[in-house]
């Protein structure tokens, strides 16, 4: 079937099958990489963004479901003043090693921020917890979160 | 200055974005899928195996087995025992039996169960403490023991005779998954010459450039392999990419098109390496006032149902296995055995996390039966400079256990905090536990023919520097860190430092990027060819200045003369004016490690050139209504030599702890007694997460090692490595009881909290 949706601020139309998942579509048919695939079934998270302001594992969402929708990839979030600031404090503090996970990280991190401006270390927690890493041991992606967080508050 | 700084890594931005590329990213024009067919059955015989049907699929352009084979169907790693396809007999589930290539995803999948199979069950060998039961089949050479490796040192019997307290203890740990949010991936294209060009996720390219030499049958001189970014890695990417690069590199040359074959991740929970479960027998002897007198060890470990790494894994857990100690008696038996499972390999730690978790428990068991305080008992026996390790080694520098140990109980205000968590009352009981460890850095004398590196570093004219090294980035930052050593040896800003990725055309064969060596052996052949071109950029100048090249010292963005800094040239115009000369400024360096020395049958030697250590302290609370176990805090004091680049080397202390306290908590990968996988998925396998990591406290100790660059060794592995006996003496500290078996689970801990048993 033929969905459209606003991608990153730009409208797409595109030819769907009825199993074909969102995460395949962005990344084979639409080119936008930024977004990983770590487990299928919507543990690890590598595969999040924002639909609809709604945080989203991508890879349990069937791409039907995206037509008329809102979505936002990593690709979108970094161009947005709370990704880059994200993106610019996980650079500084030490937060990237592998880089699998850290894009569903700096999404999810911008979906806190929208519900949430000035989160505790706490919310921080909780609201990264449903994405994985295996490198980190996370304490310096929540600092690079509260770094941001901070950051951001301090422009305003 | 470069070296000692936290710049920010190279490669931070391009992954955060979401821009780097690994290896499912790579799409190119007229790509197939590649999928592998299965075996089901941990034992049986291929009776019938008939790919006819699945190759008139439409899109499917090749199915292989066995016979298609075009070069040798072997996946050499110590042995030549494991086969890239399955032929005759099945030996695990999950073990590959056919490969497909399609167009699409369905084709691929359609082709598989199209694949007429039939395996006729055999019996199996699961339980490796059956290795030598009457009953047990046969499954490696005559006694299903893939490696026996023994230390012997003093008289045992006597020194036993002579203890005044003695213990006896069995441990055991279980399976631990690596878990890289990454899965295998390869994409194989063929060359238009006949040769074969490999991109994907691994740590040793050269590795992998050799097996895929030996199953295309094509020479080595047409393979070129390429690492591309690499989403974690943790020892499950030192043996296994070559298995999948042999199934994309076969597959792509048969359909005559670029083949990606990227492992689902329960196809990669099931059929890749893990960490070899364990069973430890440990006595132990002491004298009254805690001198250790004797040590005897017994090792069992389960090798799954192929030979691959379990011999070299092994014999790191057998060093390792009496601890950070001086002890003058010693007798060490260690065993890795056959059985119908997935082949286990290298993790984070190679066979140390299981024998270290022993006997760091069973010294504080120890200490506990004598009646003194478990850091008393390490300060007692820990091994200082000048000392010697049981294998016979006398430990001439770089031995900063000592500084680890008062640091962490500095840091952590060890005995305060233990009282004060003592005095609280209630259901939740806190306590504090510590452990004292070692890591022998390099291959060492398991692996003396691969212990060698290279180095290309090329001065481009306008004067910033491009290099390439043969070992690989996987996440731990090593392309910073040695960008940090090429700058440094240059005098020259970070910034203008280049590491090229990993090709196998373009160094020499570097070994594997394994046992923490990436940083000592490519930084070492770093600096070999630094010192090279510096002598080549000096020599421009020397005349002129009337000093000999050696007399030119180069930093600042310069080079000087050594006794008359005020006499310089900037580094730009100098390397400008040696291109105009045409001096060669683009060479590789070579390097090969520090002598070792090993002798199998009394395990005596120098296992390894240096050694790091380190001392963990853990804070944890016991819920004595569910037998949850909290690690609350975590003090991780490392000595590493030299850290250049300290926030890289916190990351590793506070990532390599968190996989420490999963392995001790919660991680448990469960095969049945049919040889069934219970729950190869990461929803049922529980890493932890954001909400079950401590507060962790990184402690840097640089004790330095004389032969690494700037006084560095490595120490990648080790922060995992002490966690799970910190974590079970701290529960023994809180609620006094022992926990011998990880992971601690409520369901193992709460029946013990019931009983109150010691």
């Amino acid at each position: 079937m033929n969905i459209g949706f606003t991608l990153n601020g730009r409208t797409v139309r595109v030819e769907v099958g009825p199993s074909e998942r969102l995460l395949d579509v962005l990344r084979e048919r639409l080119g936008l990489t930024g977004t990983k695939e770590g487990c299928g079934e919507g543990e690890c998270g590598a595969c999040s963004i924002i639909m609809n302001g709604m945080l989203v594992n991508s890879c349990l969402i069937p791409a039907f479901q995206a037509d008329n929708s809102k979505i936002e990839t990593i690709e979108g979030v970094v161009e947005t003043a709370i990704g880059k600031a994200i993106v610019d404090s996980f650079a500084e503090c030490g937060a990237v090693q592998c880089g699998f996970c850290t894009p569903g990280f700096v999404v999810a991190g911008a979906a806190l921020f929208r519900e949430n401006p000035d989160p505790t270390e706490e919310d921080v927690r909780v609201a990264l917890s449903g994405n994985l890493c295996r490198c980190t041991g996370y304490s310096k992606l929540v600092e690079g979160v509260l770094i941001a967080a901070r950051k951001l508050k301090e422009r305003k | 200055m470069a070296v000692g700084k936290s710049v920010v890594r190279v490669d931070a931005r391009s992954k955060a974005t979401g821009k780097a590329v690994y290896v499912a990213d790579m799409f190119m024009p007229g790509m197939l899928i590649g999928k592998v067919l299965r075996s089901e059955f941990p034992r049986g015989k291929i009776v019938r195996l008939d790919v006819k049907k699945a190759r008139s699929i439409h899109g499917v352009h090749a199915v292989l087995t066995a016979d298609d084979i075009p070069g040798k169907n072997v996946c050499h790693v110590v042995f030549e025992d494991m086969p890239l396809l399955a032929t005759g007999e099945v030996r695990y589930v999950g073990e590959p039996i056919a490969l497909i290539a399609a167009e699409t995803e369905a084709a691929a999948q359609l082709a598989i169960e199209a694949v007429e199979l039939d395996i006729e069950p055999l019996g199996i060998l699961i339980d490796p403490e059956k290795y030598n039961s009457p009953d047990s089949p046969i499954l490696f050479g005559e006694d299903n023991i893939f490696a026996h490796h023994k230390i012997r040192r003093g008289d045992i019997e006597n020194a036993f005779a002579q203890s005044d307290t003695i213990i006896e203890r069995v441990y055991r740990t279980t399976y631990q998954e690596h878990a890289y949010l990454e899965t295998q991936g390869m994409l194989a294209v063929p060359t238009a010459e006949g040769g074969i060009d490999v991109y994907g996720t691994m740590q040793c390219p050269f590795y992998v450039h050799g097996a895929v030499s030996d199953v295309t049958g094509l020479a080595q001189s047409r393979v070129r392999i390429v690492q591309t970014t690499t989403g974690g890695a943790f020892g499950g990417k030192e043996d296994v990419p070559s298995l999948v690069a042999g199934w994309a590199s076969v597959l792509a040359l048969a359909a005559k098109r670029p083949v990606k074959l990227i492992l689902g991740r329960t196809e990669d929970f099931v059929s890749m390496s893990k960490r070899h479960p364990s069973r430890v027998e440990v006595k132990l002897g002491a004298t009254k006032d805690g001198k250790l007198t004797a040590a005897g060890i017994d090792i069992l470990f389960d090798g799954g149902a192929y030979a691959t790494l379990s011999p070299v894994v092994l014999w790191r857990g057998t060093v390792h296995s009496c601890g950070p100690y001086r002890i003058p008696a010693v007798r060490v038996d260690a065993r890795a055995v056959a059985t119908n499972k997935v082949p286990c390999g290298a993790y984070r730690g190679f066979g140390s996390p299981q024998t270290l978790f022993a006997i760091e428990s069973a010294i504080d068991e120890l200490a506990e039966k004598i009646g003194m305080d478990p850091v008393r008992i390490r300060e007692i026996n820990h091994l200082r400079r000048g000392d010697e390790t049981v294998t016979g080694q006398k430990l001439g520098e770089s031995v900063g256990l000592q500084e680890c140990l008062e640091r962490a109980i500095t840091e952590s205000d060890y005995y305060n905090l233990r009282e004060k968590l003592h005095g609280r009352n209630g259901p939740v009981k806190r306590g504090v536990g510590i452990s004292t460890i070692f890591y022998g850095v390099g291959l060492g004398a398991g692996g003396t023919h691969f212990a060698r590196s290279g180095a290309y570093v090329g001065i481009q004219p306008d004067g910033s520097v491009q290099f390439a090294v043969g070992t690989t980035e996987m996440g731990q930052g090593m392309r910073t860190v040695l960008g940090q050593i090429v700058a440094e040896a240059f005098g020259i800003p970070f910034e203008r430092v280049y590491c090229l990725p990993v090709d196998s055309s373009r160094v020499p064969d570097s070994g594997p990027t394994v046992a923490s060596r990436a940083t000592t052996m490519s930084g070492r052949a770093i600096l070999v060819a630094c010192s090279t071109l510096k002598g080549n950029l000096a020599g421009v100048i020397a005349p002129e200045w009337g000093v000999s090249p050696k007399a030119i010292t180069f930093g600042e963005n310069c080079a000087f003369r050594t006794d008359n800094p005020a006499k310089r040239i900037s580094w730009n115009d100098l390397v400008e004016r040696a291109f105009a000369q045409k001096v060669v400024l683009t060479i590789v360096g070579y390097d090969s490690s520090p002598p070792t020395s090993w002798d199998e049958d009394s395990g005596q030697g120098d296992a390894y050139v240096i050694y790091a250590w380190a001392v963990n302290v853990a804070q944890v609370a016991v819920d004595t209504r569910t037998g949850v176990v909290r690690v609350e805090k975590l003090w991780a004091a490392h000595d590493v030599g030299k850290a250049i680049n300290p926030t890289l080397v916190e990351g590793q202390i506070e990532g390599g702890s968190v996989q420490g306290l999963g392995y001790a908590l919660t991680e448990e990968y469960i095969i049945d007694k049919n040889g069934i996988p219970m729950n190869p998925r990461l929803s049922f396998y529980h890493i932890p997460t954001t909400v079950d990591a401590p507060e962790i406290h990184p402690i840097i100790v640089e004790s330095a090692y004389s032969e690494g660059p700037f006084g560095a060794k490595g120490f990648g592995e080790q922060p995992l490595m002490g966690i799970a006996p910190a974590v079970a003496n701290a529960v023994f500290d809180a609620a006094g009881i022992r926990l011998r078996e990880q992971p601690f689970l409520p369901e193992r801990v709460w029946p013990k909290l019931k009983k109150g048993a010691r």
